[in-house]
């Protein structure tokens, strides 16, 4: 063989190798049904049993694999998921599910109230540390027929229906896993669900194949045939697929920041912040409240005064995400913008230093504070910049120091810093998201994402414990609101954005963003044309 | 004055010695040239050169890639000189020991040179970084600590080649103590190829620097010319200015200094001036 009939050769194997997995939109023009979306997962999980892993990757993907008993609006309201109507008991200790009938898993057997009862009082209490925070309140569960599943809890729990999506309770076959070790079991690999697609096949390194499940229990779902997910870690890579419409689909940071507005302007693309409501990611400095003079307020309020956050969004950010106001996102259920506003105002926060004596000396430096940079790249490095630059302008030196990613965790969690920058997610409402940070008592050393800078108020604590438990809407927003003036007040860290992500995709795609979770969501009703 | 006349007649060696002058000015005259912070926001992000009062453009913050540069070269060229200062001085103790002494001396000190001589540089210099953290002073040390052997090599060889010439034996003689034999009389004539070799580890110190502050591993508070590429080179489709500058400076200054090395060897080395090359 010679070279020329080696390249007809292998050309002719790279053109069969693209019939196998189709790249781009294969389903003709004006067909509704079928077809193909390629889409993008970046890293790639480790696992997609989202009951096991909930890594990012791993519940965007195991969204279509995995199903929870409800899903919920972009304004968080619950919709029905596997359960058709649920009701609450006037004591709200009670709660009642129907599912659908005819549910199946991808191997077959039916799902029943005992599958939603096994995931939620044995699996997830074990493997999933969200889930347990929710169902350690349950008393009993029990089924008083296939379709019916009651949670009795030991007292109210306001948030309880707010933790039935599927990336919190994902639902889990007993058959397969009861009794045995669940990290280990070997059908993890198949990763079996109720979800409106199945795994057939996972090419490590290269793609994850999705197909659909034909005994979907809802009538004409799933429209798509199939979805690939194609692993591209390199980040000018994934922009180029996107561009080029060999991929329709990217969520998260598949597409960096800086590389928003170019693609935005594309014709064939659309692009949404929609669909992360659920999750609502936070930023802020944190600073900590031990050391001085940070555990004078005044001082975390000039802090507050002069960083400006419109300039830090359209900087670090591109544009994109919201000022934060406060400890609660606007996103997220009882926000109150009506607090104390803290504008960008240098002379403010000069004149609250110098009130708290914090006297400016030789060179305008009034103190050093040590800023412990987060290693998870490079946008945290220009946060950090951003903030070193403006508490510069008001005399705090700000030195910044580098770690690698368990350092940080380390000594965040030990409470070995003075300041950093954190994010977290809220999910979807502030007892479950917002007021870990700010309790006394998940001030808890050695762990990670707790009131790690030591902020303690008891007023704030009964108002935010009393918000978890009430039950009517209207007297959690009352208490919310209160905890909410109460926290901005003392400032305990320094809220600058709430963050937004980008999620292009093909504007023949429909109903891609249809819940507050977005990407995350099933894909049932998504569709081309 | 021989060695000057005869360095003023090398054209590259020359031309090696003018860009460093001129890096070094810039150097001294930073403050002067911009006198605000390098870090600081002062204008639109994402400017390009020659626009909105930037000469070489704007970052994706907004500052100033010219005054980043100006201030840069402050710092790599204090990393590579203070770093290679450390590692002649070290080189050279270890070398001279080595090779005045001999005999067990000299098997146990190659040993250990060997050792670090197995280990890649550049890998050894990243592992002490992110095990002590990156701040100025460990930069320094890391590349020190890499930048050694090959000095105390040379000094050794030289020492060796020296030690048994008539006038160390002379001195020894006379009663001069091995210090006072070492000063006066073995290093003085094993200088030059000292210089020669430093000269270039300024050079190979300056891309280690560089190098690491592009991986993310420089001090987090220095305006470097590898930090600036490093930041620089996601957005390099939308802003080439933000890594080309940078890259183009470290270049100019690494060149410079190999000029300047190659033409001190031929100056310096008595074989070749006699050669008559120049």
């Amino acid at each position: 063989m010679n070279r020329r009939e080696f390249a007809k050769l292998a050309a002719a194997a790279g053109v069969a190798g693209a019939a196998e997995i189709p790249w781009g939109i294969t389903r003709a023009v004006g067909q509704t049904r079928g077809g193909t979306l390629n889409a993008i997962i970046q890293p790639e999980p480790p696992v997609l049993v989202t009951a096991i892993n909930q890594q990012q990757p791993t519940l965007t993907l195991g969204g279509k694999i995995y199903e929870g008993l409800l899903r919920y609006s972009t304004d968080l309201k619950p919709m029905p998921g596997l359960a058709q109507s649920w009701t609450i008991s006037p004591d709200a200790r009670t709660y009642t599910f129907k599912l659908f009938p005819n549910i199946t898993f991808h191997d077959g057997k039916p799902c029943t109230a005992e599958d939603v009862i096994f995931t939620c009082t044995k699996m997830l209490m074990e493997t999933h540390p969200r889930a347990r925070g929710t169902f350690q309140r349950v008393e009993k569960a029990e089924a008083p027929d296939p379709l019916t599943v009651v949670f009795t809890l030991k007292e109210p729990f306001a948030p309880f229906l707010s933790s039935f999506d599927c990336t919190t309770t994902p639902i889990q076959p007993k058959h397969i896993y009861d009794g045995t070790d669940y990290r280990n079991n070997p059908a993890n690999a198949r990763a079996i669900g109720t979800g409106p697609f199945k795994l057939k096949e996972w090419v490590r390194g290269s793609h994850i194949h999705l197909a659909k499940h034909e005994g979907y229990y809802r009538q004409g779902e799933p429209h798509l045939d199939e979805i690939i997910y194609r692993i591209i870690p390199d980040a000018a890579s994934r922009s180029v697929a996107l561009e080029k419409g060999t991929v329709q689909l990217t969520q998260w940071t598949d597409v960096e920041f800086f590389d928003v507005t170019r693609l935005k302007g594309l014709p064939h693309l659309e692009m949404t912040t929609q669909g992360y409501e659920l999750f609502a990611p936070h930023l802020w400095v944190e600073l900590n409240n031990r050391v001085a003079p940070m555990n004078d307020k005044r001082f975390r309020q000039a802090v507050a005064h002069a960083i400006d956050k419109t300039a830090m969004k359209n900087r670090v950010f591109f544009g994109l995400g919201k000022e934060a106001t406060g400890p609660i996102s606007s996103k997220t259920r009882f926000y109150d913008g009506n607090v104390k506003k803290y504008e960008y105002s240098l002379e403010k926060a000069r004149a609250l230093l110098d009130d708290m004596g914090l006297k400016a000396g030789p060179g305008g430096k009034r103190v050093t504070i040590k800023f412990l940079v987060v290693p998870f790249g490079e946008i945290w490095q220009r946060i950090a910049e951003f903030v070193r630059q403006s508490l510069g302008r008001v005399g705090i030196e700000v030195v910044l120091e580098g770690t690698d990613v368990a350092g940080w965790g380390q000594k965040v969690s030990n409470w070995e810093y003075e300041m950093t920058s954190n994010l977290l997610y809220q999910l979807g409402d502030p007892a479950l998201g917002v007021s870990r940070t700010y309790v006394t008592s998940n001030i808890r050393k050695g762990v990670l994402f707790s009131n790690t800078q030591g902020y303690s108020n008891p007023e704030a604590d009964k108002l935010w414990e009393a918000a978890a438990v009430a039950t009517d809407d209207a007297k959690r927003q009352e208490l919310y609101s209160q905890v909410q003036k109460i926290v901005v007040e003392d400032m305990p860290v320094v809220w600058l954005i709430e963050q937004d992500y980008p999620t292009f995709y093909d504007k023949k795609l429909k109903n891609v963003i249809t819940s507050g979770i977005g990407v995350h969501e099933t894909f049932g009703a998504v569709r081309f044309g | 004055m021989d060695t000057i006349r005869a360095f003023s007649r090398h054209p590259s060696g020359m031309i090696g010695l003018a860009i460093l002058l001129v890096v070094l000015v810039l150097a001294v005259l930073a403050p002067v040239l911009y006198p605000e912070d390098p870090w600081e926001m002062v204008g639109r992000p994402f400017a390009p050169p020659l626009t909105d009062g930037f000469l070489l453009g704007s970052d994706t913050l907004g500052r100033d890639v010219a005054a980043g540069i100006i201030h840069g070269t402050r710092v790599s060229l204090t990393i590579g000189v203070t770093s290679t200062l450390a590692a002649v001085l070290i080189g050279v103790l270890i070398g001279a020991m080595a090779g005045y002494w001999g005999g067990r001396v000299d098997d146990f000190l190659m040993r250990v040179t060997e050792l670090f001589q197995t280990i890649p540089g550049f890998i050894l210099a990243i592992l002490l970084v992110a095990t002590l953290g990156p701040s100025l002073v460990n930069v320094i040390v890391a590349i020190s600590v890499v930048s050694w052997p090959p000095l105390a090599r040379l000094t050794r060889a030289e020492f060796l080649r020296l030690r048994g010439r008539e006038f160390v034996q002379a001195a020894a003689c006379q009663g001069e103590t091995p210090l006072q034999v070492v000063l006066r009389h073995i290093l003085p004539n094993a200088i030059s190829p000292i210089i020669v070799t430093g000269s270039l580890t300024i050079a190979s110190a300056i891309l280690i620097e560089s190098a690491l502050s592009f991986m993310g591993l420089g001090d987090p508070n220095a305006m470097s010319w590898g930090f600036m590429v490093g930041a620089a080179r996601t957005v390099i489709r939308q802003a080439w200015w933000m890594s080309v500058f940078p890259g183009i400076a470290i270049l100019l200054t690494v060149l410079a200094i190999n000029l300047l090395g190659e033409g001190l060897n031929d100056t310096l080395n008595p074989r070749n001036a006699r050669s008559g090359r120049h």
